[in-house]
């Protein structure tokens, strides 16, 4: 199997889906003849040319939307957003028109597109470029929301998000980019499947993207028996394989990469504690970022994402006392 | 031959069919804005009263595969392009019979048979979906137009200016028609935008662009005509933008108080009704009795419109977790 980095799993899914598929269009900012501010879209406009690989002007909005009604005309597109925020310029086309498409044709109409867009802190970007803003669009029905943690599943991912006939987002962590790992062409993931990061027996975390490379740090080091389930799918999640290792664990843990409140993982914990009610260990819990913004000194950003440390002093916590622990900003007094 | 196409069929040149069409959506427009008087129907509504010209127009120049991307004021749009009066009525009262299976309601209306498209309620929303239905086509190769049918208020969104500018880059086959009714929601035009006519702002876009007499249908149809085949042909896209004049008030709460004194009479002496019926009589030789039994019947028609879709059944439960995504998933 080849190593490749994470954006060149992304460059590759998106390159083999076009060959395989000629309705799959690419475009987004400086996407085509740059090659993507990430590289994340290496030699597409080479190979497939500049009517199915496109660079746009700097308008989110026109370019999002567009997508939307190539999608109901037969095409598949796949756009970039190059940081999630600049997204929110664009959200009326895909969360008020897109995600309504096919409901308000009666059926008639489907929306087979993917917006992909870069994610998450721990680069230094600053308040306006380290968001992860998943919430933006969980909470829309009709849109799909994926993540993947590294090569492997950014490939597969990709090609099930692109192969989906539906509006699907597809999250990548930025930090992930020049990581490299195999990446088997043919394995396929599904969406609304997680995957089990490493099995345990003692306590389940549930994580996503960068912070599942996190939880398999912590868990490589904990004197717990940890399972870290790679959650991959926000909407649809899999609860199925969460209920299941939580159902041997009895304990959870959430380590998500977002502000405390609103979080996705919320959704995780309380379904876990309406179906477990009673046979839990111990308090299922959420590690999260504090709700500030994203800080851009170094010391400070670190300190506002998950680490490892801060997971495991948790879970340590967690597992002597069964309780909720405070999260590190109120045992400082901040 | 579906009942839609054949009524879209019937208007594409027939004097005596269009001006049909014209007292049909003026029928259909009184009767929605009794019934929501009348409290029978909820929820609200935005009639087109005195812009049905552009609306038969416009779809007596189009194929059936070229798509419309409209407004929520566009129930003479869908009835123009063919949608049948029961099937939008049914619709605006919530009916399972309605076109989107009474879970659209008057502002989302759609046939994709005609092609019109699920109809947006998001001021300049539909014109990025426009742009993209073009983009398919242009990378499909195929001659069809998209359009997208916006109104005067629209011109001063950000997706009005970002679509203009990626259609033209991109030259894609759009045709952008602002159909300028003086008002904006509760706003005249004037108190929010600087300029009378909106169309020049295409300029700054290198996109062709001219103003035409929206109450007039052959103006109409000439001016879209001359667009479309820019567009079929690969000339790329065209802003044009009809003047028009919206008889009611932007929705069913507002009384339209704000007006000047005498603006809409000296609009009303331009009604498109009174010029298509002018027409119908001058080439279509119709009589003033022709034209009296006609409207006497439509009338008729529309009454009896209401009374089947007040006795259509609603939507059962089941109908609101359907068409979220292309198979059901439990969450």
């Amino acid at each position: 199997m080849p190593a490749m980095r994470v954006r060149q799993a992304i460059a590759t899914a998106l390159a083999d889906e076009m060959r395989t598929d000629p309705t799959v269009i690419v475009f987004g900012e400086d996407i085509a003849a740059a090659e993507g501010p990430f590289k994340t879209t290496e030699g597409l406009l080479e190979e497939f040319g500049p009517i199915r690989v496109r660079d746009t002007p700097i308008s989110e909005m026109a370019f999002t939307g567009a997508a939307v009604g190539a999608a109901t005309m037969g095409m598949k597109p796949v756009i970039e957003i190059m940081f999630m925020e600049f997204l929110g310029v664009a959200l009326d086309q895909l969360v008020t028109e897109g995600a309504k498409m096919r409901y308000l044709s009666n059926g008639k109409l489907s929306v087979p597109m993917v917006v992909r867009a870069s994610v998450g802190g721990g680069l230094g970007f600053g308040g306006q470029h380290s968001q992860t803003l998943e919430n933006w669009v969980a909470a829309t029905p009709g849109l799909k929301v994926l993540s993947p943690s590294d090569a492997q599943s950014a490939y597969s991912l990709l090609r099930a998000a692109i192969q989906d006939p539906d509006l699907v987002m597809f999250l990548e962590p930025r930090v992930t980019y020049a990581e490299r790992g195999e990446v088997d062409t043919n394995l396929k993931m599904e969406i609304g499947k997680a995957r089990v990061a490493k099995p345990g027996k003692d306590l389940t975390i549930v994580a996503l993207g960068q912070m599942t490379n996190i939880a398999r740090q912590a868990a490589a080091t904990s004197s717990t028996d940890i399972e870290v389930i790679d959650l991959c799918t926000i909407v649809p999640w899999d609860k199925k394989t969460v209920f299941e290792s939580v159902k041997k664990t009895g304990r959870l843990v959430v380590v998500e990469e977002q502000p405390e409140s609103g979080g996705w993982g919320s959704e995780i914990v309380a379904a876990v504690s309406a179906e477990f009610f009673g046979e839990l260990k111990a308090a299922p819990i959420r590690i999260t970022c504090p709700n500030v913004p994203v800080p851009y000194n170094g010391g400070l950003e670190a300190r506002f994402l998950p680490n490892p440390t801060e997971v495991n002093y948790q879970i340590d916590q967690l597992m002597a006392t069964g309780k909720a622990p405070q999260p590190w900003w109120i045992r400082e007094g901040f | 031959m579906s009942k839609g196409l054949e009524r879209r069929k019937a208007i594409l040149s027939d004097p005596i069919a269009q001006f049909e069409r014209a007292v049909e959506i003026r029928e259909f427009e009184n009767q929605i804005n009794a019934l929501f008087a009348s409290g029978t129907i909820r929820g609200t509504t935005h009639l087109c009263l005195g812009q049905e010209a552009l609306a038969i127009g416009l779809a007596s120049v189009l194929r059936t595969d070229d798509p419309v991307s409209a407004t929520y004021r566009s129930h003479g749009i869908a009835l123009a392009l063919g949608l049948t009066p029961e099937s939008a009525m049914a619709e605006i009262m919530g009916k399972a019979t309605g076109c989107c299976g009474g879970l659209g309601g008057s502002m989302h209306l759609c046939d994709l048979e005609l092609g019109l498209l699920p109809t947006s309620a998001i001021i300049g929303g539909g014109m990025p979906i426009a742009a993209g239905a073009a983009l398919a086509f242009q990378v499909q190769g195929n001659d069809r137009v998209a359009v997208a049918v916006f109104g005067d208020g629209a011109t001063n969104i950000g997706a009005f200016h970002e679509t203009l500018n990626l259609a033209a880059i991109w030259k894609l086959p759009v045709v952008f028609i602002c159909d300028n009714n003086v008002y904006a929601e509760y706003s005249r035009i004037n108190l929010t935008t600087p300029i009378e006519d909106l169309h020049i702002r295409a300029e700054s876009y290198a996109m062709p662009h001219y103003a035409l007499d929206g109450m007039d249908i052959d103006v109409v149809r000439e001016g879209i005509q001359s667009a479309v085949d820019r567009a079929r042909s690969g000339g790329g896209p065209t802003l044009i933008e009809a003047k028009t004049y919206r008889f009611a008030g932007h929705s069913r709460a507002d009384q339209a108080l704000y007006r000047p004194e005498g603006e809409l009479d000296s609009w009303k002496s331009r009604d498109p009704l009174l010029l298509l019926e002018e027409r119908a009589k001058k080439i279509g030789k119709m009589s003033e009795s022709d034209v009296a039994d006609m409207k006497a019947r439509k009338t008729k028609e529309i009454e009896a419109t209401v009374a089947l879709c007040q006795a259509a059944p609603e939507p059962s439960p089941k109908t609101m977790f359907e068409n979220i995504w292309s198979r059901k998933v439990n969450q």
